[in-house]
C-alpha cells in the first residue's frame, strides 16, 4: 500500500489555497463575462464587452504604461540589488548575516509608512529641500514628488530587499575555486565575472526581476501616494472599477489580464531557472 | 466624499465589523457624528443601535446594492447616491409624522432638487466647493475657476484638485458655465480638454490631505469643500476660502432609512434624535460643516462664524447653486473621462 501521509500533510494547504485563491479567481473570471447594472451590481446576461474594452486604446495604454514602469523599476532594482548582493557575498562570512539583516530591516515596518516616508523626504517643504537650504542652496529645486520618477523610486526602494536576497543566494553558493580556476586559465576579472559568475547567478537575477516586476505592475498604493493620483497604473484602474466606478465586471476583466501577465512571467521565470540549473548539473 | 484622512482605516474597520442582527445598524463616515452619539441615542430612547463605518459613498453603495439594503437600517450618503437608493427601491418613503424634529430644518432644506419635500432622505450637512488658498503666499486673490485650471506662473505645481469624479469635472464644468450635471458630448469634450491641460500646472489630485498641503506650504491654492478648508483655517489664519465668480455646486449629505429595515421605528427614532437642535449642532461645532438645521445653527457661537466665514453662508445662497444629481447612464462617460484625464501625460 502506498504511503498516504504526504497526501494528508498537503490537504490543509491545498484546501486553503483552493478555497481562498482558486475559487475567488474563478469567480472573478466568471464575473468578467456579465454586464454591469446601471447603478453597479451585476446583470446576469453574457457579454464579451468587458474583454473587448480591455483592448480599447485607453486601457491598453494604461497596461503598457504600467508594464513600462514595472520593467524600469525591476531593471534598476536588479542592478542595485545585484551589486549589493555581490558586495555582501564578498565580505567575510561572519559579517554576512548582519549585512543581510540590515538589507531586510525596512521590511519590519509597514509598507504604507515606508511610502509616506518618501513624501516627507521629497515634498517641496520636505527634508531634502530643507537640507539643501541649510547648505546654502537658494532658489527652487525641481519637483521631485508626484512624478513618474517618484513612483519608480518608491517601487525600487520597497522591493530592493527581495532582489538582494534573491541574488545573494546563488552568489553565496558559488565555489570560489571556480573563479580562481578562471583566472588561472587567463581570464581577467571582468571576463571572469561576465563569463563565469554572471551565468551561474542568472536564476537569482531572473527571480529578483520577476518579483519586482510582478509586485510593481499590480501596485496601486505607490502610484496613488507618490504619483499624486496624476497617472494611473493598472492597479489603480482595477481599484477604481471595484471601489468607485462600481463596475465589477470590467474590473474583473482587467484583473484577469493582470493575473495572466503575472502567471505568464512566473512560468517563464520557473523555466529559465530550471534550464539554468539543469545546464549546470549536466 | 471622503470624510477623514483615515479612509483606509475606516474601510478596514467597516470590513471587519460585523453587526448583530438584533441591533439597529447605522452606517456613517468615520467621525461624521459625535463619538458618543450612538450611546447617547441608546440611553435616550432605550434602543440598541450599532455604528458601522464606510470610507466612501461608493463603498456603502456597493454593499447596499449587493444586499438590496439588507443588514442596514440608516445610512449616511451624499445626495446623488440617495437618489439612486430611491430609484432602486431601497430607500424608505418617509413618514414625516414620525420625524417631528424635521420642523427644525430651514424651509430651504425642504426644497432640495434631489428630493423636494424630503420624501426619501433627510439632509444632514450641506455646503459648497470652492477655492481654498494661502492669502500670504498668493499675489492676486483668486476669484475664478480658471485661476485653478490655468494658474499664473508662480502657482505652477502649487495647485491641487479633488480626485473624486464629480467634483473634478465640476471645476471645469463651472468654469465653462455648464451645468454640473451636463451630459452634452461637446461640453464634456471641452471639460476633458481643459482638465487635461490643467494637469500641466497641477501638483496632485488630492481628496484627503489638501488642507495639510496648504498648511505646510506645499500647495498655495486648492480645490476644496468649504468644511475641509476650515480645517486649514483652524491651523493657519492666512488660509481663506472663496467661491469663484462662476459659482459652486451645492453638495448635500443625507440620512436615508432602508425600506426593508426590520427596526423601522428605531430607525425613525434615530433620524429624529439626530435632528434635535443640540445633537445636530455637534457637526457644525466640531467638524465645521454647515447643517441645514435652523434651530441648531441659530444656537451656534457667533465667534465660530467670525473665524470660519463660510459657516455663515445662508441657506438662500446655498440654494442658488446647482446640486450634483444622479446622471444615470452618463456616469459611465464621466468615469471614462476621468480615466482619460488621469492617463494623459
Amino acid at each position: 500500500m502506498r504511503d498516504r501521509r504526504p497526501l494528508y500533510l498537503m490537504t490543509p494547504a491545498l484546501g486553503w489555497l483552493t478555497a481562498f485563491m482558486v475559487v475567488p479567481c474563478l469567480l472573478i473570471l466568471g464575473l468578467a463575462f456579465f454586464r454591469r447594472g446601471l447603478y453597479g451590481g451585476i446583470e446576469y446576461t453574457l457579454t464579451w464587452e468587458n474583454i473587448r474594452l480591455v483592448f480599447d486604446p485607453l486601457y491598453a495604454g494604461i497596461f503598457l504604461k504600467s508594464a513600462w514602469i514595472a520593467g524600469l523599476s525591476a531593471l534598476i532594482a536588479v542592478v542595485l540589488g545585484y551589486a549589493a548582493a555581490y558586495a555582501i557575498a564578498a565580505m567575510p562570512r561572519r559579517h554576512q548575516p548582519l549585512l543581510l539583516f540590515f538589507a531586510v530591516l525596512p521590511f519590519w515596518s509597514n509598507y504604507l509608512v515606508r511610502t509616506y516616508a518618501w513624501i516627507v523626504l521629497l515634498n517641496r517643504e520636505g527634508l531634502i529641500v530643507h537640507l539643501a537650504r541649510l547648505l546654502g542652496f537658494e532658489g527652487e529645486l525641481p519637483s521631485m514628488l508626484y512624478t513618474e520618477t517618484a513612483v519608480v523610486v518608491g517601487l525600487v526602494y520597497n522591493y530592493l530587499p527581495f532582489v538582494i536576497l534573491a541574488c545573494y543566494a546563488p552568489l553565496s553558493r558559488l565555489n570560489p575555486e571556480v573563479s580562481e580556476a578562471s583566472r588561472d586559465l587567463g581570464a581577467g576579472g571582468w571576463t571572469t565575472f561576465r563569463r563565469v559568475v554572471l551565468p551561474m547567478t542568472v536564476p537569482g537575477i531572473a527571480t529578483g526581476f520577476t518579483f519586482v516586476f510582478v509586485l510593481s505592475i499590480g501596485n496601486f498604493v505607490t502610484p496613488a501616494l507618490l504619483g499624486g493620483g496624476q497617472f494611473q497604473m493598472i492597479g489603480n484602474l482595477v481599484y477604481a472599477q471595484f471601489l468607485t466606478a462600481n463596475d465589477w465586471p470590467f474590473g474583473a476583466a482587467l484583473s484577469i489580464f493582470l493575473i495572466a501577465i503575472m502567471m505568464g512571467l512566473l512560468t517563464l521565470q520557473t523555466f529559465a531557472s530550471e534550464k539554468a540549473s539543469g545546464g549546470r548539473n549536466a | 466624499m471622503f470624510r477623514t484622512p483615515l479612509t483606509g482605516l475606516a474601510l478596514i474597520a467597516a470590513l471587519t465589523s460585523a453587526a448583530s442582527a438584533d441591533d439597529l445598524v447605522i452606517s456613517n463616515w468615520d467621525g461624521y457624528m459625535a463619538p458618543d452619539a450612538i450611546d447617547a441615542f441608546n440611553t435616550d430612547t432605550d434602543n440598541t443601535a450599532e455604528l458601522v463605518l464606510h470610507g466612501t459613498n461608493e463603498e456603502i453603495m456597493g454593499k447596499l446594492i449587493a444586499s438590496k439594503g439588507a443588514g442596514y437600517d440608516v445610512v449616511f450618503v451624499s445626495s446623488p447616491f440617495a437618489e439612486v437608493l430611491n430609484k432602486l427601491g431601497i430607500a424608505e418613503t418617509l413618514d414625516h409624522a414620525k420625524l417631528p424634529n424635521i420642523a427644525n430644518l430651514y424651509p430651504a432644506a425642504n426644497e432640495l432638487k434631489h428630493d423636494p419635500g424630503n420624501a426619501f432622505s433627510v439632509p444632514y450637512a450641506w455646503g459648497t466647493t470652492g477655492l481654498c488658498y494661502r492669502a500670504d503666499l498668493i499675489d492676486e486673490t483668486p476669484d475664478s475657476w480658471w485661476d485653478l485650471l490655468t494658474p499664473p506662473d508662480d502657482l505652477k505645481d502649487k495647485v491641487t484638485m479633488l480626485a473624486t469624479d464629480r467634483w473634478l469635472l465640476a471645476a471645469a464644468q463651472l468654469a465653462n458655465g455648464y451645468s454640473v450635471n451636463t451630459t452634452d458630448e461637446a461640453e464634456l469634450a471641452k471639460v476633458k480638454e481643459d482638465l487635461i491641460s490643467a494637469k500641466q500646472t497641477l501638483l496632485a489630485y488630492d481628496d484627503t490631505t489638501f488642507y495639510a498641503k496648504l498648511v505646510s506650504g506645499e500647495a498655495d491654492l486648492v480645490q476644496a469643500w468649504d468644511g475641509w478648508c476650515n480645517y486649514g483655517i483652524a491651523e493657519n489664519a492666512d488660509i481663506k476660502y472663496v467661491i469663484p465668480a462662476e459659482g459652486s455646486d451645492l453638495w448635500v449629505d443625507t440620512m436615508v432609512i432602508i425600506k426593508g429595515s426590520e427596526h423601522k421605528d428605531a430607525a425613525y427614532a434615530f433620524v429624529n434624535w439626530m435632528l434635535d437642535a443640540e445633537h445636530h449642532r455637534w457637526a457644525a461645532e466640531n467638524i465645521l460643516y454647515k447643517v441645514p438645521n435652523k434651530a441648531a445653527m441659530e444656537g451656534l457661537d457667533p465667534s465660530l462664524i467670525a473665524t470660519f466665514p463660510n459657516m455663515g453662508i445662508t441657506p438662500e445662497d446655498l440654494l442658488g447653486y446647482e446640486q450634483l444629481l444622479d446622471v444615470g447612464e452618463a456616469q459611465r462617460a464621466y468615469s471614462r473621462i476621468v480615466s482619460e484625464i488621469k492617463a494623459a501625460d
